[in-house]
């Protein structure tokens, strides 16, 4: 077995795990970083974010309305120590992205511009055009070639947390090159391989979201917080589901129905004069209930609305929005400068994840994450647009220094007991490659993504999600059958695939049971037949534990502070 | 709706093939899908031993570059209806095969890091200082190459790539001009000594393949002249004064 010693082993290369290693390496030049990553950092999904990341930077904003924004956008589920953090470091963070290069957009006077966002009570948005999450993954991506304490372990995808004596002592990791298995240990892990929009079938998230991370800390015991809580963005593309940025509603762009009327000012959604720069939760909401009214607009991939960018003009949209007009034309058939985007809600973002403390560590020691594979309670029931690319920096930081303090501190595990490990891992991997079996992966993957939009879409009630549930248990019997034809060792992407199909399995069922148990309509989870949020009852974070025969549930306390929960409204 | 299309794809194991070879495939495709389309619904519906990289969909993660019909192409971009009834897909050129349309990007990374593509300072910045002023005209000045997506689609293209393969190459240095360009960064001097070595900049032989091919618009091949331009002023003033700092 190829076994390798770091310091701190770092998996996934996206923003969060970026800036840990940064973090990590820097504090520390003689320590051993390892950044593992099933692709090469550059492709990882934060390079899909447009819009922009918070922070308070205008003279007429204060950390404390960042922090109220956040706390009611959660519906009052974020943990307000948490939010507190988050908005002190913000500012610093998204400075420090500007000292290394991040190309932010500027105001006449060279200061940096920001904009408007959903549920944020002014301009507190920096942006670079819409193409914020490229920039700031390219940006500290090349900042990292700086250290030659980062080591890098490209197209290799983590499939066990090496486990012994209660603590993390590394990874098992399958090169996807070679074929081969290796082991990579260190004295802690950080988990950032970001969130499982694949789970669902109809989602902005590229094909590398699957879920991963949450998957190998689930099987080993730690719980999964808050994973009802799935975000729905309201502005997809039909049929590819493509993000349209919110960042185009920040501009200005409205969102009408079929009759050409913006639904979102003329009929009570919640938002108030928010109106399109309401909440995502809620606007995704009153898209749905447009369409259900039967003012929805017919097309080959079901009914949307318009998004209409038309009055912004060519000029606004050529420098502020380019990365909208060339995915609205490639992707959207809609040139934005002249006609309207049809768009519809789509899954975007898991506020739920891995249950960490605010240094990111788990109740496994050793065992840390970041970024949107974590739940650090930051976002609650619902996250506000642009805070999460500003977590993955907040959160990535503070987790990879934790990280390495504990790293230092702990003692070396058995080797021969890691190694012993990672021997049955790879025998495990070998016996799926090319295994004979009845099921067909694509056929699976088809059937989790249709019963998770039937049970845990925008709107849910409690039979379909008990269906889900059980639907998903079964899937997740039927994959010990599955069927692959690929024998080769060589970058074989069938054998990654149902490995990652493996995760997704156990993610949505952590998701459905989590989701089917809470009776009470909160942000992004919305009942039909529990409509309003019941504190009396439901004011906790729900904890999913991996067992035998399903997911076990358990109840974690909010954390409150400043602010005591209130009806939401706008 | 759906009409077929063929695709001859190219095929490479190492474990069982000596050399590439083809394989053909009748796909229904839809009138709204990219060439990616097609290879994922290969991929899921014909023949799952079908290795090729993507992700984003959304031609911004920079993964599923391949030659089509010989040409480069980002195939989540490419419209499948901008070809005809038979379309052959096949690895990205100037690069070493791994298996099937997934080529080795090992050497790119190497150049990326040679051209030092991060913000140098003789004195970092610190946090206290806030950010720098950048005016919009400043940001311009290197906005469009700061826009590359790694794709390579560039070095497929290049005709001295193809004779080269050390030569640095579009992506890197237009990279490495972008920083030398930002009015944030002091670091020209490392890099121009960086562009003035063998089989960088003055290897280019201005054949301008790589901006027709990048699907970005960065316009990589501006980049190095640019980039040639500033080495050789560089190297000049070097001669006329004692070393400098940053500007």
């Amino acid at each position: 077995m190829d076994t390798t010693r770091h310091d701190l082993v770092i998996v996934g290369g996206g923003g969060a795990g970026l800036r840990a290693a940064i973090a990590a390496a820097e504090q520390d030049p003689e320590a051993s970083i390892a950044l593992v990553s099933k692709v090469y950092p550059m492709r990882s999904h934060t390079v899909s974010a447009e819009g922009g990341a918070a922070a308070v930077a205008r003279a007429d904003d204060s950390l404390e309305m960042h922090a109220y924004d956040t706390v009611k956008g959660s519906d009052f589920l974020g943990d307000q120590d948490v939010i507190q953090y988050f908005v002190g470091e913000a500012p610093k963070e998204l400075t420090l992205l500007e000292h290394w290069g991040c190309p932010w957009s500027r105001n006449d006077d060279g200061t940096v511009a920001t904009r408007a966002f959903g549920g944020m009570s002014t301009k507190r948005t920096w942006y670079a055009a819409d193409k914020v999450g490229f920039h700031m993954l390219h940006t500290l991506f090349q900042q990292s070639l700086r250290y030659p304490n980062i080591v890098r372990y490209d197209e290799q995808f983590v499939t066990k947390l090496i486990v012994d004596g209660g603590a993390v002592h590394g990874v098992a990791a399958l090169d996807i090159r070679e074929g081969t298995m290796r082991l990579i240990l260190g004295g802690a892990v950080l988990l950032a391989t970001g969130g499982g929009g694949k789970i669902f079938p109809f989602t902005t998230n590229g094909n590398i979201k699957t879920a991963d991370g949450m998957a190998l800390a689930y099987r080993e015991g730690v719980a999964l917080k808050d994973m009802e809580f799935a975000q729905y963005h309201p502005t997809g593309l039909p049929g590819t589901g493509i993000l349209i940025t919110e960042a185009a509603r920040g501009e200005g762009g409205h969102l009408k129905n079929s009759e050409g009327e913006r639904f979102l000012t003329t009929r009570d959604y919640g938002v108030g004069t928010k109106a399109e720069l309401g909440p995502r939760d809620m606007i995704s909401r009153a898209i749905i209930q447009e369409i259900e009214a039967g003012r929805g607009i017919k097309g080959p991939y079901g009914e949307y609305v318009n998004l209409d960018l038309t009055h912004l003009g060519g000029d606004v949209i050529m420098k502020r929005l380019p990365m909208v007009r060339e995915l609205a034309m490639l992707y959207g058939g809609a040139d934005p400068i002249t006609q309207p985007i049809p768009v519809r809600p789509v899954l975007h973002y898991m506020m739920g994840g891995i249950d960490v403390d605010i240094d990111g560590a788990c109740a496994l020691a050793g065992l840390y994450a970041a970024g949107e594979v974590a739940c650090v309670s930051l976002n609650g029931a619902n996250r506000l647009g642009s805070n999460s690319l500003t977590e993955c920096l907040v959160f990535g930081a503070r987790s990879g220094l934790a990280a390495l303090r504990f790293a230092k501190g702990t003692s070396r595990a058995n080797e021969a007991t890691c190694v012993r490990q990672a021997e049955e891992e790879a025998a495990r991997v070998a016996a799926l490659r090319g295994k004979r079996g009845g099921e067909r992966m694509a056929q699976l993957r088809r059937e989790l993504g249709v019963t998770m939009e039937q049970g845990c879409g925008v709107y849910r009630e409690q039979a379909s999600m008990d269906e889900t549930v059980h639907t998903v248990a079964a899937l997740r019997g039927r994959y010990d059958d599955l069927g692959l034809q690929d024998k080769s060792t060589v970058f074989n992407t069938e054998l990654v695939a149902a490995l990652e199909l493996g995760n997704m399995i156990h993610v949505a069922e952590a998701l459905a049971v989590s989701a089917a148990h809470r009776n009470e309509s909160r942000g992004a989870h919305a009942r039909r037949d529990a409509k309003k949020r019941d504190d009396q009852n439901f004011l906790y974070h729900t904890l999913a534990f991996a067992g035998y025969s399903g997911p076990r549930l358990a109840k974690k306390p909010v954390t409150l502070g400043v602010w005591e929960p209130e009806e939401r409204k706008y | 709706m759906s009409e077929k299309k063929t695709f001859v794809i190219t095929r490479f194991d190492p474990d069982k093939d000596q050399a590439p070879r083809q394989q053909t495939y009748e796909v229904p495709v839809q009138p709204d899908w990219k060439v990616l389309d097609a290879l994922n619904y290969i991929k899921d519906e014909i023949d799952p031993t079908l290795s090729h990289r993507w992700s984003c969909r959304m031609a911004v993660c920079g993964s599923c570059g391949m030659m089509v019909d010989g040409k480069p192409s980002l195939t989540c971009k490419d419209a499948l209806s901008d070809y005809g009834d038979k379309v052959e897909v096949a690895p990205l050129a100037n690069f070493p095969i791994v298996r099937d349309l997934v080529v080795e990007l090992e050497g790119f990374l190497e150049k990326l890091s040679s051209v030092k593509p991060y913000i140098l300072r003789a004195k970092e910045r610190a946090l206290e200082e806030g950010t720098h002023r950048q005016s919009p005209a400043q940001l311009e000045e290197f906005k469009q190459f700061s826009y590359c997506i790694n794709c390579m689609l560039c070095y497929s293209a290049c005709p001295v790539v193809a004779n080269e393969p050390e030569f640095l190459g579009p992506a890197a240095i237009a990279l490495g001009h972008r920083y030398n360009m930002d009015s944030r960064d002091e670091g020209q001097h490392e890099r121009n000594e960086v562009f003035r070595g063998e089989g960088t900049v003055f290897s280019c032989s201005y054949a301008n393949e790589c901006s027709e091919v990048c699907p970005k618009h960065v316009d990589p091949a501006a980049a190095i002249n640019q980039a040639k331009f500033n080495a050789v002023i560089d190297w000049l003033t070097g001669f006329v004064t004692s070393p400098r700092g940053g500007k």
